[in-house]
């Protein structure tokens, strides 16, 4: 349970000697109250204080690693429901899900899938992060497909079977790379927490209901297991929402310890069969607090938007809704490469450069202070204008790094050329696209 | 330790809105819960889905949307029939996007005339949005305010430049407004009382606090939605509590991943599914955040949403 402040103060040395990096005792104890440090970084605390607090200072929802290595991914350890309040930690894991009845073929099909499921946006690597292996055979070809798909994508597994004598073929061919057990269930919950413990795997436990849930967690927690994952097994998507919220609620407002653990969800339990309506509600399970989602097949028409979305959400909610108002460059640019500028408004510097990027040519682009507006606003508002923009061009330095004098101002503006020709002596302007998803063409045609 | 469902009652209610009148009139709103939390409070209304036409026949449209309209794309009265009539929509959005100055620049008198069209082929409410050219809005709104007095209909986009021709348009005869605001929970609601004040009354605004697509800043929209319902429902906050109405329709398909041939991208995988997936995912995290209309496109993605929501919706 939380203790608050004062209840750790009281267990503090009170010396006040300042070795945490905060002034008193007890401004480290409301530190550690509400999370913001950690207890080892007072070197004084008793090893009495130490037990009781070390409960208390526990993340409200742990963190679980799955797989080694370089795919490996982490979950859970979430901090607040809304991502105004703070960034949301961990990204979801999405990944697909293979049966092990399947023909060769079709397993082998579902796998190059999984790994042409992988895409670079706005310099990040994006692809499918799991493969997801259930058993429909028998044991020995459970353990063979789980150590194919190891092998052919190195991708982190989850192995799936309620059947402990299946669970330990499989972990015996794949074992030690660290795959989560799925799932321990009211019925085999003893063998279950024997092969996690064995082979220090991480185990989803799966019962009808959080209630249902809470008490295998406790019993796996109570066997001194501690990387767990929940499974509450919704019959409709209503349900699994409302599990998925009560799960980061109980974990993070309640710190209610058997709840305080990442969730798996299998959206396509609740769609029906229909793999369009499982990507959506693949995508609220982005949205809302899913921390592995288990997709029944890994295209990337559907890995694609659930991807993007994830990196979208996952991100800091500070960042800014201006773009700060300098030259940046792309590939690697030389004294021919085109200059474009834009407006500060982040939206459009985020579209402008992810067209310039995926254009895959060396090109620079000046962001002129406007007071985060659109082009248009921008320009209607006065922001966007000749003064401005030739302002920015002699301040920015754009002339020592090119040889040619030639600037492309968005088309929606194509109205201000002649101004800023004049206003930008010796320099030819361009009018450039009027939506941004026709710069790589653009380019293209002026190379060409 | 036992497990306590963690039940956090709101002590807020969004305003209840109709759109329309008559047998076909829409309402939304009501609810005292976020967005299909309908274990903690009540949702009256789910959210509804406008789907939209345009004044101008679109160009550059991907073949998966030529294809699921055809030639009614050039006649947005055939096109709203074939909404209604086929794909079941319960509201039409008619986009002005002709109306642009910097477009085909369609005076206000052949807009209202497009308005009429449309009103005329189908009986259900009416979303009419400008091409976002605040000026030329203002005029063009005005005069379709006018001609639309018998049928009452919902306008936009009113911004902080030209809320007032628009507002006191909507007041005069009848219509609701939509409030847009650029991703800024302040300026929305300052927008809602620059409104309610020139006598609008709050009931009357649906806010649009504008949205990105998946991948083009929908993290914004999204965390502008829920932040606004949260001081709606959980401060109570008066001036926050209207529904909100998000055009995501035209922002999914701007994306290049919606809109992408195969050929083009043979890595992002069959062009059809990913641009309805596009659309479908962007708004299904809008309504999660809070949306209460939807405006769509792609007769599929509006398919896989309305099946969404009623499954989220049943309680
Ligand atoms: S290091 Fe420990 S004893 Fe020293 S001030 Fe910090 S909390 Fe107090």
């Amino acid at each position: 349970m939380a203790l608050s402040g004062l209840d750790i103060f009281k267990m503090l040395p009170k010396t006040n000697c300042g070795d945490c990096s905060v002034p008193t005792c007890l401004a480290f104890a409301m530190k550690l109250a509400q999370g913001q440090a950690e207890l080892s970084s007072c070197p004084h605390v008793s090893d009495e204080a130490k037990s009781a607090l070390g409960a208390a200072s526990a993340p409200p929802m742990r963190a679980v690693t799955v797989g080694v290595g370089g795919t490996a991914f982490t979950v859970g350890e979430e901090t607040v429901l809304f991502r105004h309040e703070k960034t949301f930690v961990n990204p979801c894991a999405i990944g697909v899900q293979i049966q092990s009845g399947d023909s060769d073929e079709q397993i082998g099909a579902s796998l190059a899938d999984a790994a042409a499921s992988s895409f670079e946006r706005v310099q990040m690597a994006l692809r499918c992060g799991f493969i997801a292996v259930q058993s429909t055979g028998d044991a020995a070809r459970f353990a063979s497909v789980a150590s194919r798909a190891a092998d052919a994508t190195s991708l982190p597994l989850i192995l799936m079977s309620s059947d402990p004598e299946h669970m330990a073929a499989a972990l015996d061919a794949v074992g030690t790379k660290r795959p989560l057990i799925h799932a321990a269930t009211e019925s085999n919950i003893d063998a279950m927490i024997e092969l996690a413990a064995k082979h220090s795997c991480p185990m989803a436990v799966r019962a009808s209901g959080l209630d249902a849930v809470a008490v295998l967690t406790e019993k796996a927690i109570g066997a001194g297991l501690k990387d767990l994952v929940i499974d509450s097994a919704p019959q409709d998507a209503a349900s699994a929402l409302r599990d998925h919220v009560f799960a980061r609620r109980a974990a993070l407002n309640q710190k209610f310890a058997p709840l305080g653990f990442p969730t798996i969800s299998f959206p396509g339990e609740v769609s029906d069969g229909d793999e369009m309506l499982e990507t959506v509600f693949g995508a609220l399970d982005v949205v809302k607090y899913g921390s592995i989602i288990v997709l029944s097949g890994a295209e990337p028409w559907r890995m694609l938007p659930l991807l993007v979305l994830r990196q979208n959400i996952f991100t800091d909610p500070q960042r800014p809704m201006q773009a700060e108002s300098k030259i940046y460059e792309y590939g690697t640019p030389g004294p021919d490469s085109p200059f474009f500028v834009t407006t500060n408004f982040s939206l459009t510097y985020f579209i402008v450069s992810g067209e310039i990027e995926s254009s895959k040519a060396g090109a620079y682009l000046g962001i002129v202070e406007s007071e985060g507006l659109s082009v248009l606003t921008a320009w209607a508002a006065g922001k966007f204008v000749p003064e401005r923009i030739a302002k920015f061009v002699a301040a920015s330095g754009i002339a020592d790094k090119i040889g040619h004098r030639e600037i492309i101002i968005p088309g929606a503006v194509a109205q201000i050329s002649g101004e800023l020709a004049e206003e930008l002596d010796g320099w030819n302007v361009v009018v450039g696209p009027y939506e941004a998803s026709d710069i790589p063409a653009f380019l293209k045609r002026r190379a060409g | 330790m036992t497990f306590q469902e963690p039940i956090e009652k709101m002590s807020g209610r969004i305003r209840e809105l109709t759109l329309g009148s008559g047998e076909n009139a829409c309402t939304v709103g009501g609810q005292n819960t976020l967005s299909f939390y309908r274990w903690e409070g009540d949702m009256p209304h789910a959210p509804v889905i406008a789907m939209e036409v345009y004044d101008v026949a679109p160009v550059g449209w991907p073949e998966s949307l030529v294809a699921a309209f055809g030639d009614a794309l050039s006649d947005p009265a055939a096109w709203a029939r074939v909404c209604v009539e086929k794909h079941g929509a319960r509201l039409i959005c008619i986009q002005l996007a002709g109306t642009d100055p910097n477009g085909a620049d369609r005076s206000a008198s052949e807009a209202a005339e497009t308005v009429k069209s449309v009103a005329d082929a189908v009986d259900v409410p009416l979303l009419v949005y400008g091409s976002g050219n605040a000026d030329k809005d203002a005029e063009v709104l005005k005069l379709v305010a006018e001609v639309m007095a018998d049928r009452p209909c919902a306008i936009g986009p009113a911004t902080e430049d030209n809320y007032k021709p628009i507002a006191a348009a909507a007041l005069a005869y009848g219509h609701v407004v939509i409030a847009e605001t650029p991703i800024d929970v302040n300026m929305a609601k300052q927008l809602n009382i620059l409104i309610t004040q020139l006598g609008l009354p709050a009931d009357k605004i649906l806010m649009d606090p504008s949205t990105g697509a998946v991948g083009y800043g929908i993290e914004y929209s999204y965390t502008v939605s829920e932040r606004l319902r949260l001081a709606a429902l959980g401060q109570n906050d008066d001036m926050t509590q209207m529904p909100m109405i998000c055009n995501l329709g035209k922002e999914s398909w701007r994306a290049k991943e919606a809109k992408t041939s195969v050929d083009e991208e043979p890595a992002w995988g069959d062009a059809h599914k990913r641009g309805v997936l596009w659309e479908a995912t962007t708004a299904i995290t809008m309504a999660a955040g809070g949306a209460d209309v939807l405006v769509m496109r792609h007769p599929e993605a509006v398919d896989l949403m309305r099946q969404a929501i009623d499954r989220l919706a049943a309680s």
